[in-house]
């Protein structure tokens, strides 16, 4: 199952290296993986999209990332309400005929154009997995050059509607 | 006059130091008596530093041999043991220890050279990256990039390595930081947001054991190397005894549950006692206590408990439900944690039964091997030098068929005196520990029970023990082979014995003998409790080269892949 877990860690050198080294070391498989600072310049917050097993693994998963000195607070956030965004840019192949077809195509997913010149186009488009690709997926005929992705950044959402299925995992 | 002495105030705070000064006013800060390790470049202003100081330094002939010096000397004080090394090869070679010392969850500090800020990544001489070779074989480390964060990161190595599942921590200090003058100022406590081990036990689950205790009838307790980090062997003992629970330990738990109790069934595990592998089998509530079932216990994992109510009390919650589904999770100090438990549990489950079934199957099918007074036998000689030494001493092994003999025969009944290289297996690890263990612990006796490969890889050591003329003995079990793998090409491939004979050796008491070390041979068993005996009164350096007969195979045995209840050899 795919799991879209954050951690709030120090800001210390190497912390990267140890939860990426970790997931490893364990054998998990990290599909995306998202870094920045917080509000405090000590602070970073990871995202991590993962995939695990079962339960068991997810649990092992969260408690060896919460044993970390350097890691702060561990969140699984999956089953949340939560906002889930990631960024693409997408450089596709245009003629002049072919060019205003993809701005149409574009238009309803709120990409922009943010390069031109005469042989391509660079699009910009932000949301969640599915959306970034559905759109690759309709710029895919035209010819994709290239295409650079961050992985997704996520946070819950400020209301929670339900009360959601927190596992009581054992670390405390 | 008020006036000057508020400046001179002043200049204390800011009393300008070098780094390696800085390390040394932070060892003496932490109590610590003793270094093991070895110098060069990167570390010649440490070196520099400690010749003006009181600390004793242990230097070995190899860092491994410092490090597992530091692991025996933590594994019997249950203090941080204190490593130096230079960079480069003089770090990647304490590798085997660290590793070591994170698997048994040994508290070590070690200090390894840097070279300069100004070269790190530039491949310099000497260079390694010894924080990310590292990284997943520490419970934490560092690399000091500014000489005024010394004092406070070495309060946090020393606290981190020692609270909590105690671990070794690194700090790598760039040679330029060892020279660099910087202010100095006392550390404040330590504040570690992110690391704030849970030692007192959540009630409502004590009461969940304690309400299972109270039903259940056929419990058991597995005692694990956490009872002796926590000191907790007291405990276990009442909870055992007022509840008439009987105990089996894991490999590196041996000591903390006394070996002659009538409720003790001996050690579990893959060359563990029948009763105790039968009772995990067969039990209805198994309490794991500072133990983490790792796959040489369990066997395999679909016959393990199976029957069982598993409750789990760990200090480090990765380890509950990391192996074994469990049902009643206690995170806290295995002596808190039992200490609330003998609390809250006053009534027992109905044991009698159990109990009774129990000491039937352990005195119907107990250790064993076929007696020959001709010649040595490997078991027999265990007997020995724990009747010689009445089960007293210090007793640390190195990785084979002599460690489980060990394990088997001594009897421990006393903690902290069981000193084994568990979860890594490290060939090498015994002779040297056991320089750690006499000094940590001057008071008892020490010997180290090595086998003849796994003393060639770390007999350089013998010059320390003449340097120091400490009494250590060493009883190398010699069957001229690997006998642990031989043991294995024997049963599983069909005696195929590749690579694992090594016939031609070196004379081992004319190697003790150029190190101005005593030493015999023995192949005998009157010969062996004579030299022994003879060792023991010398109270010096000794080495007992015992010629045992050499086609002996450790049993009771659980095969890889098969079942805890699925043991082979067990007496007929
Ligand atoms: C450093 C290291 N290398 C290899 C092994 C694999 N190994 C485990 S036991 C063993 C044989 C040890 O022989 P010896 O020291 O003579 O002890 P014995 O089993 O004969 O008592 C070997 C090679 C190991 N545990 N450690
Ligand atoms: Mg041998």
């Amino acid at each position: 199952m795919r799991r879209i877990i954050t951690a709030t860690v120090l800001n210390q050198s190497g912390v990267l290296n140890r939860l990426t080294g970790l997931l490893t070391k364990r054998q998990f498989n990290i599909e995306s993986i998202t870094v920045g600072h917080s509000d405090d310049p000590g602070i970073s917050k990871i995202t991590i999209v993962v995939q695990v097993e079962d339960d068991r693994k997810l649990e092992q998963l969260l408690k060896q990332l919460h044993k970390q000195i350097d890691v702060l607070k561990v969140k699984d956030l999956t089953d949340m309400a939560l906002v889930a965004r990631e960024l693409a840019l997408i450089k596709v192949l245009t003629t002049p005929d072919t060019r205003s077809e993809i701005k149409v195509i574009i238009e309803p997913f709120r990409a922009s154009i943010i390069d031109v010149s005469l042989e391509n186009v660079t699009i910009e488009v932000t949301g969640d997995n599915d959306k970034v690709e559905a759109l690759i997926e309709l710029l895919r005929p035209y010819g994709i050059k290239e295409i650079s992705r961050t992985g997704l950044t996520a946070m819950p959402r400020g209301t929670q509607r339900t009360v959601y299925n927190l596992n009581q995992f054992s670390i405390i | 006059m008020k006036a000057s002495w508020v400046a001179d105030e002043e200049k204390s705070k800011v009393q300008m130091m070098s780094g390696a000064d800085m390390l040394m006013e932070a060892l003496e800060k932490e109590g610590v008596e003793v270094l093991f390790g070895y110098p060069g470049g990167a570390v010649l202003p440490i070196y520099d530093a400690l010749y003006k100081k009181k600390i004793r330094h242990i230097l070995t002939r190899h860092e491994q041999g410092a490090i597992h010096a530091a692991q025996g000397f933590a594994r019997v004080t249950g203090k941080a043991g204190v490593v130096i090394a230079t960079s480069g090869p003089g770090a990647t070679n304490l590798v085997t220890g660290i590793a070591d010392a994170m698997i048994d969850s040994l508290p070590l500090v070690i200090f390894t050279g840097q070279v300069a800020t100004t070269v790190i990544g530039t491949d310099a001489f000497q260079e390694a990256d010894i924080v990310g070779v590292t990284m997943p074989i520490t419970k934490h480390n560092y690399q000091v990039r500014r000489v005024e964060d010394l004092p406070g990161i070495i309060q946090e190595a020393f606290h981190i390595a020692q609270s909590g599942r105690p671990g070794p921590v690194l700090v790598d200090i760039p040679k330029d930081i060892s020279t660099a003058l910087g202010a100095y100022a006392a550390p404040k406590d330590v504040s570690l947001p992110g690391y704030q081990p849970t030692v007192m036990p959540n009630l409502l689950q004590v009461k969940r054991l304690a309400d299972a205790i109270a039903t259940a009838k056929k419990p058991v307790i597995l005692a694990g190397a956490g009872v002796l980090f926590a000191g907790a062997e007291k405990e276990i003992l009442s909870l055992a005894e007022q509840h008439r629970i009987p105990v089996a330990n894991t490999l590196l738990g041996l000591g903390s549950f006394p070996s002659d109790h009538p409720l003790f069934l001996g050690m579990a595990g893959m060359h563990g006692t029948y009763a105790a592998n039968i009772a995990l089998y067969e039990c209805d509530l198994l309490i794991g206590i500072g133990a983490r079932f790792d796959d040489r216990l369990t066997g395999d994992l679909n016959h393990f408990a199976q029957k069982a109510a598993v409750a789990h009390i760990d200090i480090d919650p990765a380890e509950i439900g990391k192996n074994v589904e469990t049902l009643i999770p206690i995170v806290g100090c295995a002596k808190h944690t039992v200490s609330a438990l003998l609390r809250e549990s006053t009534s027992s489950g109905d044991t009698a039964e159990w109990v009774y079934h129990l000491s039937e199957l352990k005195s119907s099918y107990p250790l064993w091997y076929k007696k020959d007074d001709k010649t040595l036998k490997p078991q027999r000689l265990l007997e020995i030098i724990h009747e010689e030494t009445k089960g007293e001493a210090i007793v640390t092994t190195d990785v084979g068929q002599h460690q489980m003999w060990t394990a088997q025969y001594y009897g421990f009944s006393k903690p902290n005196r069981w000193v084994t290289s568990g979860g890594l297996g490290t060939m090498g690890f015994g002779f040297p520990a056991a320089i750690g263990a006499k000094i940590g612990n001057p008071g008892l006796p020490v010997v180290a029970v090595t086998g003849d490969g796994g003393f060639q890889m770390t007999l350089q050591e013998l010059s320390v023990l003449q340097e120091l003329k400490l009494p250590v003995i060493i009883v190398i079990v010699n069957n001229q082979s690997l006998g642990m793998v031989r043991q294995w090409q024997e049963i599983f491939y069909e005696e195929r014995y590749s690579q694992s004979l090594i016939p031609v050796q070196p004379d081992f008491v004319k190697l003790a003998a150029a190190y101005g070390i005593d030493g015999a041979v023995a192949g005998t068993e009157e010969e062996a409790r004579q030299e022994f005996a003879r060792a023991l009164a010398s109270n010096s350096p000794f080495l007992l080269d015992c010629r045992v007969t050499s086609d002996e195979n450790v049993y009771p045995m659980i095969a890889p892949g098969k079942g805890i209840h699925q043991m082979i050899g067990v007496k007929p």
